[in-house]
């Protein structure tokens, strides 16, 4: 390694976290607009031209705006959990190969800013340090709301994470590799969301739950939270949270083209290849993001134990059956895997008949009394 | 000086810098919170080491599952409004931590002695997944079933009917 490869992943660093700010700016204003047509409102348009600019004023409001410190908040703590929060949010578009190679005289660069062999578990590991961002802020606001939220947010981030390490584990098995640019490699024939619709949709659900947003959005549940954990948070630390937000939505985005459609392939014409890797890359990408908002648009919020019900006794089940079967799928053929399925279905559907059910146990008022 | 070196020493200095923050912290809150910082420091010191794989799962399990339930018990038990305890196990503490920190030592001492470690690239997680589940597939099954175990135990002592 001479100082020109130490100079390219600088440059390749400041260059994405350049991006990606404007890229934030573009998402949020998409949402707001996408969201206003859905709802038949116009949306920003003030600022700029179709109100372009609104996401670069509402920064510098938020830049200029008091910051304010609660009294009975914590000195340390307090200051440092949206850091906490957008740091890692960040940190995990590190591993998401946006484009194949650029080459560039005898030089091979990837476009990725970081190519590590564990990066799946890089892009999961990131996402659990973003709890203590979320749990910290509730915590060290030193009132109620912000605590309630904390708590239901790292319970609702943890059971989901389980689900969605779940989901990326059958994806593991077909690619052969915890590289995410070995990932993308490896479809090269076929894209791995026509074999793994189950793991994709666990993985998307997840995916929405993670980033907290509707209809998974109950730690910052306006009716019932005011505005959750970040309620006592106010100019440039509440932007970090709101940033940390919409780049869990676009790291999340990515890391779905990554898994199941392909990374950056797609058909193109056969000149400045690379380029064309990079559109395609982005293109689904936004394709995603898009889902994010019209899931927003269109679902209203779970209630407290439906979100948990839907976690635990749904989504990972069915995660845990998936990967025996994508494993059998994988290594035997399979019309041998269909038979044997069929047959375990056939046989779990005749045990559930034959074995007494439970009865949902109804208290009576006088025991309800004495248990409670 | 090395640049690994250099990236050693500061790595190791922030791990014990927030270990000894954890234990001399009087608030509950700041002791997960230090524990956690120690731990993403190991991570880092296992990634220094080539121990990629290594590295990552213990900030998803130790960081990203157990401390974060720490919290939530802080959370939930109400400890989180006055978060400032201390008790007077002082010294059977002192004791269990001479205790472990001797046998870690001598298990140190006894694996590598005056042996020098290098700092290595990456180590194939291939290989390592391999080695998992032939070579060492009996300890590894044997492992599972003892956390299954610990599951059924905290889950029969949590229940009382």
């Amino acid at each position: 390694m001479d100082w020109l490869d130490v100079v390219i992943i600088l440059v390749k660093v400041v260059v994405c976290f350049l991006l990606l700010n404007l890229l934030l700016a573009v998402v949020v204003w998409a949402e707001r607009k996408v969201i206003a047509d859905m709802q038949s409102r116009i949306g920003p348009n003030r600022a700029g031209p179709y109100g372009l600019l609104q996401s670069i004023a509402d920064g510098l409001k938020l830049f200029t705006k008091e910051d304010i410190f609660p009294l009975s908040a914590d000195r340390i703590v307090y200051p440092i959990a949206p850091i906490i929060s957008a740091v890692p949010a960040f940190l995990a578009f590190t591993v998401v190969p946006f484009g194949n190679m650029l080459s560039i005289g005898h030089r091979h660069i990837t476009l990725q800013i970081a190519d590590i062999n564990v990066g799946l578990l890089f892009f999961l590991a990131m996402g659990s340090i973003a709890v203590y961002g979320v749990a910290l802020a509730g915590w060290s606001s030193g009132s109620k709301y912000p605590l309630i939220g904390a708590v239901r947010s790292s319970a609702q981030m943890i059971s989901y994470e389980i689900a969605m390490g779940l989901s990326v584990i059958p994806v593991v098995l077909y690619a052969g590799t915890l590289s995410t640019r070995g990932i993308v490699l490896a479809q090269q024939h076929m894209w791995f969301i026509g074999a793994q619709i189950p793991s994709f949709l666990i993985y998307l659900i997840a995916g929405v739950a993670e980033c907290n947003r509707a209809p998974f959005d109950l730690p910052e549940a306006e009716t019932e939270l005011v505005a959750g954990f970040h309620t006592e948070y106010s100019g440039i630390k509440f932007m970090l949270f709101f940033m940390a937000e919409y780049m869990h939505i676009v790291t999340i985005s990515a890391i779905a083209v990554t898994l199941f459609f392909g990374g950056w392939m797609g058909p193109h014409p056969n000149f400045l290849v690379p380029l064309w890797g990079v559109l395609w890359f982005l293109g689904k990408t936004a394709a995603f993001v898009f889902l994010f908002y019209w899931v927003r648009a269109s679902f209203p919020r779970l209630r407290y134990d439906q979100l948990m019900n839907v976690g635990w006794k749904f989504l990972i089940p069915i995660g845990m059956a998936w990967i025996p079967i994508s494993a059998a799928v994988h290594i035997f053929d399979i019309r041998r895997v269909v038979l044997v399925g069929a047959g375990v279905i056939v046989g779990i559907i005749v045990l559930s008949l034959v074995l007494p059910t439970k009865k949902p146990e109804v208290l009576t008022e006088e025991e309800a009394k004495t248990t409670a | 000086m090395a640049l690994p070196t250099i990236a050693f020493w500061i790595l190791a200095a922030f791990t014990a810098v927030s270990t000894l923050f954890t234990v001399l912290t009087r608030n509950v809150v700041h002791s997960a919170l230090g524990l956690a910082a120690s731990l993403i420091g190991a991570a880092a010191l296992f990634i220094l080491f080539g121990a990629q794989f290594v590295g990552l799962a213990q900030i998803l399990i130790y960081v990203g599952a157990v401390v974060i339930l720490f919290m939530f018990g802080i959370m939930l038990t109400g400890t989180a409004v006055r978060p400032v305890v201390d008790n007077d196990q002082r010294p059977a503490a002192a004791l269990v931590a001479l205790a472990v920190f001797l046998v870690l030592a001598a298990g140190i001492v006894s694996s590598f002695g005056t042996k020098k470690v290098r700092f290595q690239v990456a180590f194939p997680t291939v290989q390592l997944g391999h080695q998992l589940f032939t070579t060492w597939v009996l300890p590894f099954e044997a492992v599972s079933i003892l956390l299954l175990a610990a599951l059924v135990g905290a889950i029969v002592l949590a229940r009382r009917d």
